[in-house]
């Protein structure tokens, strides 16, 4: 028994450095970008994980072959997947998602699977979701922005959580296979130490598939312009040293009336 | 056919229409006489013409009436718009950027091979094909994209439009029903709503609130931001990463997925402010945020910005507001 669990992850650019646009206005400045595991893709992951330590099977991580991905690869394997297989292809590091979801789809089937799990988004998702692309491609049920999965592997049925606005739920049933997008794993994405990362890199290997030619129509949109939005009404930055700056918050309550004291 | 048409997906949860539904409704009026077409709005439920009525912004009403489609299942959800779009081929059509739109709009387009272009904060009509400026790297970046195509899906985030110019108390000038055709779509079945579990406190009636996000970095951190709440008098809500995390309630939660505030003072500490949390708390009468990124989006909506160390900000602000009510 058990389930076969399949991830697809990619990386996005880190959000927490300086995002400069190219000369061209139409995409990022890519030559120095860091790049990060999408924060969702984890949480799919970590999903996975967990459930096949409930139920046993294995986890599979898939990725398109663009930039380094090696690395996310291998981080992935020592977090407790059994697989890594990149597809490898004529990708853009920019690719969008119907070319990325059309290879995902092409290379899964290929292969065995009860249960896809993506992240339910990325930073980058311009021309819409990866997961619900592939499922329709795939012709599977999906629903987006999940939690609370509970897998019946004899039944091949999965119990979820669709979360709406105000902490609303609905609860479905889903035959498996099925595509969900996952919001939140059960459990904090688990870290890997640089040593698993490293010994994952000496003993694992990355099966490689090629991608059917060709990559794909796009997604049928072009980027006109890329800009950083302009402040309509930036706010006014309270500047000096931490005393400084504490005091002219007190100060902006008081007049405000929210500070009495 | 209908191709010169902006249709409108309304959305609906327990018989009601969400102000998106109105707020997409006001923006395809602007849109329409630059296609040259109506606003035709569809509505997918059973029994619903309650609702319908309420959709007189639109030119034309479409309701899809099915008893399979009395609560929001996304497979067949997605297989009414599908069968009804193929045969109606209208220019441009407006789903809602929220859960229930996000299983819609990627599906929509990838099996009726129309483009979409996602979270979109504003549309326009240039040369007859659809234009349209989505948020994306968290609110850092927009990016203004052409469809190429003479039928295009945008997802349209909440609350960019304003919702008065999709209201009207007539209803629409036409009305039509028309079969959904999902019978036998049954792989994902509908088995109840769950509502919150009403909370220790409701954020959305707090006056004063002090929100923590993922600059805060672990959940053992977040105390001293319950101190700085404490010590003004605030609750403590959180934005989407720190409830995921399990470090507070989902009811803390503001946000697309969570709750929409509108308290006296939003204190935002350690928030970035992608645009599913700016969504739920933009419209606080004061703002006063806290980051250590001197660039981040939170800062284009708050009144007031500290670009620094929350770690050194928090405990000294804390710290000084009891000082200054023991004096």
């Amino acid at each position: 028994m058990g389930i076969n669990i399949i991830v697809p992850v990619k990386q996005v650019p880190d959000l927490v450095e300086e995002l400069e646009i190219n000369s061209e206005g139409t995409d990022l400045e890519r030559e120095w970008l860091k790049y990060k595991m999408n924060e969702w893709d984890e949480n799919a992951l970590e999903e996975a994980l967990q459930l096949k330590d409930a139920h046993g099977g294995t986890v599979t991580v898939l990725a398109l072959a663009s930039g380094d991905v090696d690395e996310m690869l291998f981080t992935c394997i020592a977090k407790g997947a059994d697989k890594a297989v990149k597809i490898v292809g004529d990708f853009e590091e920019s690719h969008d998602n119907h070319t990325a979801a059309r290879a995902l789809a092409s290379a899964m089937r290929a292969m065995p699977y009860d249960l896809i799990l993506t992240g339910v988004q990325a930073a980058d998702d311009l021309d819409g979701q990866v997961g619900v692309l592939l499922a329709t491609y795939l012709g599977l049920p999906h629903v987006s922005v999940v939690s609370g999965i509970e897998v019946d592997a004899a039944a091949r049925v999965a119990a979820i959580h669709q979360e709406y606005a105000g902490g609303i739920m609905a609860n479905f049933e889903v035959d498996l296979p099925a595509v969900l997008g996952v919001q939140a794993a059960r459990a904090v994405p688990r870290y890997a130490p640089v040593s698993r990362v490293r010994q994952a890199m000496k003993t694992a290997t990355i099966e490689e598939i090629e991608a059917a030619e060709p990559v794909g129509a796009g997604a049928g949109i072009s980027v006109r312009r890329m800009y950083k939005p302009e402040s309509s009404g930036h706010a006014e930055m309270l500047e000096g040293d931490t005393d400084d700056v504490v005091e002219r918050v007190i100060d902006i309550l008081r007049e405000r009336g929210i500070w009495r004291a | 056919m209908a191709e010169h048409d902006v249709f409108v997906v309304a959305e609906q949860l327990e018989g009601k229409l969400s102000d998106v539904t109105f707020e997409m409704l006001g923006k395809a009026r602007s849109l329409a006489p630059l296609l040259g077409g109506r606003v035709v709005a569809v509505l997918i439920g059973h029994e619903a013409q309650g609702l319908a009525a309420q959709l007189g912004a639109a030119d034309h009403v479409l309701v899809v009436d099915d008893p399979a489609l009395q609560h929001f299942v996304p497979e067949r959800a997605e297989l009414a718009l599908r069968i009804l779009l193929r045969n109606e081929q209208p220019a441009l059509t407006m789903i809602a950027s929220t859960s229930m739109g996000m299983d819609l709009a990627a599906a929509l387009s990838a099996a009726l091979d129309w483009p979409l272009i996602a979270y979109c904060s504003d549309a326009q009509i240039a040369d007859g094909l659809v234009v349209a400026t989505s948020q994306v790297y968290g609110g850092k970046i927009a990016v203004e994209t052409a469809s190429e195509s003479q039928h295009t899906i945008i997802s349209v985030i909440a609350g960019v439009f304003p919702a008065a110019e999709g209201q009207s108390s007539v209803p629409a000038a036409s009305m039509q029903t028309v079969a959904s055709g999902v019978s036998g779509a049954d792989r994902v079945r509908f088995k109840g709503l769950s509502m919150p579990e009403a909370g220790d406190v409701d954020i959305t009636r707090e006056s004063l609130l002090v929100s923590v996000g993922r600059g805060i970095g672990s959940k053992d951190n977040i105390e001293m931001v319950e101190e700085l709440a404490a010590a003004l008098g605030a609750a403590l809500s959180a934005s989407r990463p720190i409830i995921d995390s399990g470090w507070l309630p989902k009811l803390r939660q503001v946000g697309k997925s969570g709750l929409t505030v509108k308290p006296k003072l939003y204190l935002a500490v350690g928030i970035s402010g992608a645009p599913e949390h700016l969504q739920g708390m933009k419209d606080a009468e004061l703002i006063i945020a806290i980051n250590s990124d001197a660039s981040a989006p939170i800062f284009e909506v708050a009144d007031y910005g500290i670009a620094g160390d929350l770690f050194d900000i928090v405990p000294a602000l804390a710290e000084r507001l009891a000082a200054v009510r023991s004096e």
